[in-house]
């Protein structure tokens, strides 16, 4: 089953429009996105995006459960999540702020001697 | 049991007629006045003060400019003197049983309470007996002579304080192991004197040879302790008890300590026992297979040679068996007592050999020593303890003379000692008091007639003759050796005096004086160090001793004639051998011979009393008979073979405790001729028959060569030293680097470092993973994270 035709067939179906594995599809794809784009870059700040997206992926599914089980817990969570999100990102750009200082580039392969 | 109680008492009714003539007499102890027990602690003390001296490090106290450790030191040892006099002088006035001082208790243990109980009972207590007193005497009048003698010798060394340490605690060990009432205390001041004859030896640490004398002291001293180690814990488990007067009352009983019969015929601990306990003493005072630490000892400084390794310590070994002596007699052939016998004969020999071909004299003293020592064995195993211990006194007092003579030498002429090189002391000015002194120690050592190493000696050589065979193998013959070492002994005794004390005058300094006891402080210093830079015979001025040391050698050489007295003196105990006689009698050491008792004068026709060597307590000799068997305390009569009666021996047919005043005297007298002869200067110094005009050469240097090689071997120790070196500490040494091998090789690299290798190994397998690539984690996740998704999908379906 692939992806477009899961969408089709949900449409074809005549479902409500946005039902709960719309959500989870929409964060599988956001998370996807995150992953590759991590692995894919070398530049530390779009590495720091492509965390932050897979991050989001996982509060979307949080709220998305959360929704569907009636149960406000996720959603909760994930507001304790975005406000240390947050200050993790300050924390986060500073250090790279720092690195680059260090190295006068961005390029997360310049650190490759921190090995064992 | 009202059988065994009555044949008990008809035992000791036999018993009680001859039982006047017991071997060993066991006499009850009781409490002496307390203040008895600060005799070894006052020396004790002044050692603890000397070492909060080195540790306050007050410069002038430790640097020998005062003379405060010194003085200090000597006046705890004087008043220990005193202390231990007065103690005598109360405890001579007395019926004589020994006294007890106990200190405090020490070991105190008692197991298996109720049925076979057992006990372990040592407590830190004294026991004051004639032959404690005796060695205590001269213990702590020689320590405090020699300590004054040390206050000017060693003035100026940096170590000052430290020796005084060292030394104060040495005679606290000393008296201890005299003094102490349990095999305990014996052993705990046994090792203290090791330990401070180490200190002391090795006391010029900085000097290689001193610090390998030091060691080799220590561990040939290991070799004996050993013995002594294994004696005492043996005696333990047989007769279940350490403490004297248990131990003593126990053997004269033959029962072990709580009270069960023992069969001394039988049991293999009666000879086991004293060969264990005279292995001790073989290595503390030096006898023959374990001799060679004592002449190395001498690198030490010299009043410490005199003290320790000539007049006290190394006489701890005759001490020894002369305490234990009547364990000595469980035996029936008396196996260890023909071993000490030959054993210090043959000593006796071979040091006196080897002390003839030395040039340095110290070393020659030294040897003598051993020599001397040597007799003193050999008067043990000729079963004559009063013998023994009159030659440890008066070799205590003669031989401190000749030490610290020579002592003086080594002062005054920095460091010199060989006699080639020295000649005329005599008439230079400021050593005729050494001179003189010298002359005393030399003809006591020479056993020259009417001084006192002469009758202790003799006492000691007559018993050889006077001892029956069948008691002690041989033991004329034995006498014959001894007797024929007293030649040497004077020739090599008075080669020395000839060679550097009379004759012209001429001097060579030494050369390794001024580093350590160097005589350029002290009152009688007159040039400043930098005078002395180097030493040639031009400019360099001899340096007579001071006060200290002529005072103190003019004690001691009045005190070696003076120890003369003792052999005429008597109270009447044992009226044939003297003052020391009487001591010994009122203690363990006590020896009756067997065969019979003439008097020195040799009027008594020899008694014939059964060989049979019953210990009997004292008391039961008077008491009735059936107080003695109520007591239950009379020994199996039965169980002893009784020797025949035995004759008294003879020498040449007479009486030898007449003709041995005679014989001796002729042996010495040819030594000393010899010794005149070949060293003795022109005119009346060289008694009219010497020839020497040079202090390098003389007649013996012609004679020398037509001797083929025994002069350089007697001169290179009959190459004892290289014998051990080969046999001993060769393979030793091999096996030491064949296991050091084996512990690098298979325990340490094998084992050890190979175990840890393992995950060291495996963490440089899996190291790479951590590159330090950023994308590489995070692949490596995202790896992960698929697998498991895959896993879930799988499980899913």
């Amino acid at each position: 089953m692939t992806i477009a035709s899961l969408a089709q067939d949900t449409i074809a179906a005549g479902m409500p429009l946005a039902e709960l594995y719309h959500y989870l599809f929409v964060a599988g794809v956001l998370f996807g996105l995150g992953v590759i784009g991590f692995l894919a870059r070398r530049n530390l700040i779009i590495m720091f995006l492509c965390t932050e997206m897979m991050f989001q992926a996982a509060g979307i599914t949080l709220i998305a459960f959360s929704k569907y089980h009636f149960n406000p817990d996720g959603e909760v969570f994930v507001i304790f999540v975005l406000t240390i999100a947050a200050a993790e990102a300050a924390l986060a750009l500073a250090l790279v702020v720092l690195l680059f200082r260090r190295k006068e580039t961005l390029d997360a392969s310049a650190w490759a001697m921190l090995k064992g | 049991m009202q059988e065994l109680a009555s044949n008990l008492m008809n035992i000791t009714t036999l018993l009680g007629a001859s039982g006047g003539e017991s071997l060993f007499t066991y006499q009850e102890s009781s409490g002496g006045p307390g203040w008895l027990g600060l005799i070894p602690v006052l020396p004790a003390i002044a050692a603890l003060i000397c070492l909060l001296l080195l540790f306050l490090a007050r410069k002038g106290m430790a640097s020998g400019k005062s003379r405060g450790p010194a003085y200090l030191v000597l006046g705890f040892l004087a008043l220990s003197f005193i202390l231990t006099l007065s103690g005598f002088l109360m405890w001579n006035g007395q019926g004589k049983p020994a006294w007890i001082v106990t200190l405090f208790d020490w070991i105190n243990i008692t197991w298996n309470s109720g049925d076979g109980e057992q006990s372990l009972i040592a407590n830190f207590g004294f026991y004051f007996d004639g032959l404690s007193f005796l060695w205590m005497l001269f213990v702590t009048f020689l320590g405090s002579m020699i300590c004054l003698y040390a206050s000017e010798y060693m003035s100026g060394d940096k170590g000052y304080a430290r020796f005084f340490a060292a030394f104060g605690l040495f005679v606290a060990s000393m008296s201890c192991l005299v003094l102490g009432d349990n095999l305990v205390m014996l052993y705990l001041g046994w090792e203290g004197v090791g330990l401070c004859s180490y200190m002391l030896i090795g006391y010029f640490y900085t000097k290689p040879e001193a610090v390998a004398a030091a060691k080799k002291a220590f561990i040939v001293n290991r070799i004996g302790d050993l013995g002594l180690a294994l004696g005492l814990y043996l005696i333990y488990t047989t007769f279940g008890t350490v403490q004297y007067d248990e131990l003593f009352r126990a053997v004269a009983e033959r029962t072990d300590a709580a009270g069960s019969p023992l069969d001394f015929a039988t049991m293999w601990q009666s000879w086991a026992i004293p060969c264990l306990l005279m292995i001790g003493a073989f290595g503390k005072s030096a006898q023959f297979p374990l001799y060679v630490w004592l002449p190395d000892a001498m690198e030490g400084p010299t009043p410490v040679s005199a003290l320790i390794h000539a007049a006290t310590m190394v006489t701890a070994g005759v001490y020894m068996i002369a305490r234990m002596f009547p364990l000595f007699l469980m035996d029936p052939d008396l196996h260890a007592l023909h071993a000490v016998a030959w054993i210090g004969t043959f000593t006796a020999l071979l040091a006196a050999t080897i002390g003839m071909a030395q040039f340095d004299i110290k070393r020659i003293m030294a040897y003598s020593t051993v020599s001397q020592l040597g007799y003193m064995f050999a008067g043990l195993g000729f079963l004559t303890t009063t013998g023994g211990a009159y030659h440890v006194f008066t070799h205590a007092f003669f031989k401190a003379t000749l030490f610290l003579a020579c002592g003086a030498v080594m002062h005054g002429f920095a460091g010199q000692l060989d006699l080639r090189k020295l000649s005329g002391l005599w008439s230079q000015p400021g050593w005729r008091i050494t001179s003189v002194a010298m002359l005393v120690g030399c003809i006591n050592l020479a056993g020259l007639p009417l001084t006192a190493g002469y009758f202790s000696k003799d006492m000691i050589l007559a018993e050889a003759f006077y001892t029956p065979d069948s008691l002690i193998h041989f033991s004329g013959l034995m006498g014959w050796i001894l007797l024929f070492t007293a030649g040497l002994t004077a020739y090599y005794t008075f080669r020395v005096f000839f060679r550097v004390f009379v004759g012209p005058e001429h001097y060579e300094p030494g050369d390794e004086a001024y580093d350590h006891d160097s005589d350029e402080t002290g009152e009688e210093s007159h040039h400043p160090v930098e005078e002395h830079g180097d030493h040639h015979a031009d400019h360099f001025h001899p340096h007579p001793p001071g006060w200290a040391i002529n005072l103190v050698l003019s004690v001691l050489a009045i005190g070696s004639i003076l120890a003369a007295i003792p052999y005429f003196v008597s109270d009447g105990n044992d009226k044939s051998k003297g003052w020391v006689g009487d001591m010994l009698y009122s203690s363990s050491a006590f020896y009756k011979s067997p065969a019979g008792h003439a008097d020195k004068h040799g009027n008594e026709t020899a008694v014939l009393v059964p060989a049979d060597p019953v210990v009997l307590p004292a008391s039961f000799a008077d008491e009735p008979a059936a107080a003695g068997a109520a007591k239950g305390k009379v020994p199996a009569a039965d169980a002893w073979p009784v020797r025949d009666q035995v004759e008294a021996g003879s020498i040449l047919g007479m009486d030898p405790h007449k003709a041995m005043y005679y014989i001796s005297a002729v042996f010495g007298l040819i030594g000393i001729l010899i010794a005149a002869y070949l060293h003795g200067p022109k005119g009346p110094a060289g008694l009219f028959i010497g020839n020497r005009t040079q202090a390098a050469t003389s007649r013996a240097d012609a004679l020398l060569p037509k001797l083929g090689p025994l002069p350089r071997w007697a001169q290179n120790k009959w190459y004892v030293d290289e014998f051990y070196e080969a046999t001993i500490r060769l393979p030793l040494w091999v096996f030491a680097n064949i296991f050091h091998a084996i512990d690098k090789l298979l325990i340490d690299g094998a084992l050890v470092d190979g175990i840890s290798s393992l995950p060291k190994a495996f963490a440089r397998s899996i190291r790479p993973l951590q590159s330090g690539v950023l994308h590489s984690y995070a692949a490596g996740m995202a790896a992960g994270l698929g697998i498991i998704l895959l896993v879930v999908w799988v499980f899913s379906l």
